[in-house]
């Protein structure tokens, strides 16, 4: 990985102790300080060297960022001490990592503990159809159900989690897929640059102004429904191929700069076919804003996939999402208002910590992104 | 200007014809007709419905005919609603979608721009990340999740509010909808100003505005909006085609009969006339209105030209 898009803060400790091991120079090749700061956020340490300082985003993380430099670390080492140090995103982190984990080992324990699964319906049903959290039958408390029941008396909690799985599972397989197209068209138009790239941009720039989710409704509405796994398919397929746009402009625009660089020369020079080059060579030099607005693609695929299901378009019993989850529980939202609400809220602080993570590692990853 | 905008037209017309092949095309592959019910219909009934809607005619007979109809703007009978034309069901549900749609987008646009601005003037004070953590949330909770908890609220604890249904242009039946459905664009809205206002407020001629003694007011309000706008002008674009989406979710929610409830009845009654002319709809006017947001930006934006 190449170190070239750290950005390079040349402080006092950088200067006066050992020079970078690296050979990063701290004064440009002249021997001309860098370039003068933009100007400082209110509220900002202002450097006590402004000719050393390169941006408003680095003064904060500039100490962070020469130890990572004197001791050799990576961009990515850098990049995630910046993440862990802004607490928003930090927050967002660890909020995803349990909803994940709780996703993920969470009904198997439900079943052990109360033997429930996300569809089992009890043999008692007609008495726990839609009780509240926390209780029984009887009007006592109990720990059975945390999130009371749905209108058949299966266990809440357990249908959440399992549509969590769902849920977490279209986002992430649907940004694959429009990980797949994107930059696929976007590095193959960067690199070819002329004529393919005016039509291939042209293109994307067409189809940005088609409401696609149209589309994507008579598409579910007129080949799902036949079984629920082909639906989840279809909806992981449909929604990827609709949310790639982006992600190949961003593709692009990476690759163009990249595509002069010597190392793309001496590869050409010692015969590696274009394919290769875009590849092997290109794409993983791009990787930084790919990652970023990948995070920043999950939360907004969950969103459609919720959307599709609460139309009843998409996720089909036995399985649920959130979305689906969300549709059977404001049938009753009068009586019921938790079946609507847990799924609901879920389903939002997970979008939530997902949003908060993705401006972090963006911060994170790109300094010079950073939009103040 | 003029060359522009002929040329934008020349892509523009292609283009609405291609999605609405595209829509054809997908309904016609699908297995199954529209006419089929449970019950197996006779032969010889069968073979009358398909003379009488044309399908016992080659593919591109058909397609010709679909395409003709389009291109004279007149979609044809419904299948379901017999006694309506599909132009008839769309000048009855389009007020009422954009009674939804415009209220929601200019509630947007007032707060998203106030609560933008006061943020980026106040950037980093604990205002700035009360306005800007609303707008996160704005982003991250679905409309079908906030539009039931108002209802929850407003209609039925707190007897303010009609939970739901079509009362007419101005009434309060609109109140939770448009709450609802402008969620979303205020949030990017107020990031969008804020990105935008805080580039501008650094730039030199906004120093030249202060420098030559204008009133803070006149800076922001005259010099720095004009600029601080820019994203959120290029934003109308996509909005638009959001603003459907989200209109459809809404309608269904508060039982409104606009576009978008018409929109997924005719898909699920598998509907071909009407869900022709619903996405022809939707994709002239996105794409007149991607036009008309270029060429308001080239005004707005002196700098840009065609």
């Amino acid at each position: 990985m190449s170190d070239d898009r750290t950005p390079q803060v040349p402080t006092e400790e950088g200067r006066s102790t050992e020079p970078r091991s690296q050979g990063q120079p701290s004064l440009t090749p002249r021997g001309t300080p860098q370039s003068p700061p933009v100007s400082a956020r209110r509220g900002d340490e202002i450097h006590a060297f402004p000719e050393t300082a390169v941006g408003e985003g680095d003064v904060r993380t500039s100490e962070e960022d020469a130890r990572a430099a004197a001791s050799g670390t990576s961009l990515w080492r850098a990049a995630w001490r910046r993440l862990l140090r802004n607490r928003l995103a930090f927050f967002g982190l660890v909020v995803v990592c349990l909803i994940i984990l709780s996703v993920i080992v969470g009904p198997p324990i439900i079943k052990a503990a109360t033997g429930f699964q996300y569809d089992t319906i009890p043999s008692d049903s007609k008495f726990v159809q839609s009780f509240p959290p926390f209780s029984s039958p009887d009007g006592q408390f109990s720990a059975t159900h945390p999130m009371g029941t749905d209108s058949a008396g299966r266990d809440m909690l357990a249908r959440v989690l399992q549509g969590g799985r769902i849920s977490l599972m279209v986002g992430v397989i649907s940004t694959f897929v429009s990980l797949l197209i994107g930059i696929t068209w976007g590095a193959t138009a960067g690199y070819l640059g002329g004529k393919a790239d005016d039509v291939m941009m042209r293109i994307v720039d067409v189809l940005y102004a088609i409401p696609y989710m149209m589309i994507v409704i008579v598409l579910l509405a007129f080949f799902g429904g036949r079984s629920p796994l082909q639906q989840i398919f279809l909806l992981f397929a449909a929604l990827g191929a609709v949310s790639w746009l982006t992600m190949a402009r961003i593709v692009r625009g990476q690759i163009m700069s990249l595509k002069n660089q010597e190392f793309v020369l001496a590869a050409r020079a010692t015969g590696v076919s274009t394919p290769k080059i875009i590849f092997r060579h290109l794409v993983p030099n791009a990787l930084g804003p790919v990652i970023v607005y990948a995070t920043l693609t999950i939360p907004s695929v969950m969103l459609q996939e919720a959307f599709l299901s609460f139309l009843g378009l998409g996720v089909q019993a036995p399985y649920a999402s959130w979305g689906s989850l969300a549709q059977e529980g404001i049938q009753n939202i009068a009586v019921f208002p938790w079946q609507l609400i847990f799924p609901g809220v879920t389903m939002a602080l997970t979008l939530f910590s997902l949003n908060f993570l993705g401006d972090g590692l963006r911060d994170a990853l790109d300094p010079q992104m950073r939009k103040f | 200007m003029f060359r522009f905008i002929v040329r934008r037209l020349l892509v523009t017309v292609p283009m609405v014809l291609v999605v609405i092949s595209l829509t054809w095309a997908l309904i016609r592959l699908a297995p199954g007709n529209f006419y089929e019910g449970e019950r197996k219909l006779p032969a010889s009934i069968e073979k009358n419905i398909r003379a009488k809607y044309g399908l016992d005619q080659p593919v591109y007979v058909q397609y010709g005919h679909v395409m003709g109809n389009i291109l004279r703007l007149d979609f044809g009978n419904s299948l379901r609603y017999e006694n309506e034309t599909v132009n008839e069901i769309l000048r009855r549900t389009v007020p009422v979608s954009a009674a939804i749609g415009v209220s929601a987008y200019l509630l947007a646009l007032l707060v998203g721009v106030t609560m933008g601005t006061v943020a980026a003037l106040k950037q980093n004070s604990k205002l700035d990340y009360a306005a800007m953590g609303l707008s996160m949330l704005g982003i991250s909770v679905p409309n079908f999740v906030l539009g039931p908890i108002l209802v929850l609220v407003f209609s039925l604890s707190l007897y303010w509010l009609p939970p739901a249904r079509w009362g007419g242009f101005p009434s309060w039946n609109l109140l939770l909808p448009v709450l609802t459905l402008s969620a979303v664009y205020m949030a990017y809205i107020a990031r969008l100003t804020r990105a935008g206002m805080l580039e501008v407020l650094r730039s030199d001629y906004i120093r030249t505005a202060r420098a030559k003694g204008l009133t803070e007011r006149q800076v922001v309000m005259r010099h720095a909006l004009r600029g601080g706008l820019l994203p959120v002008v290029s934003f109308t674009g996509p909005a638009l085609a959001i603003l459907i989406t989200g209109t459809v979710v809404v309608e269904r929610i508060f039982a409104m009969p606009g576009l978008g409830n018409y929109f997924i009845n005719a898909n699920l009654n598998r509907d071909e006339p009407l869900i022709l002319g619903i996405v022809a709809f939707a994709s002239i006017l996105v794409l007149v209105f991607n036009l008309l947001v270029d060429i308001a930006y080239g005004i707005i934006d002196p700098r840009i030209r065609y």
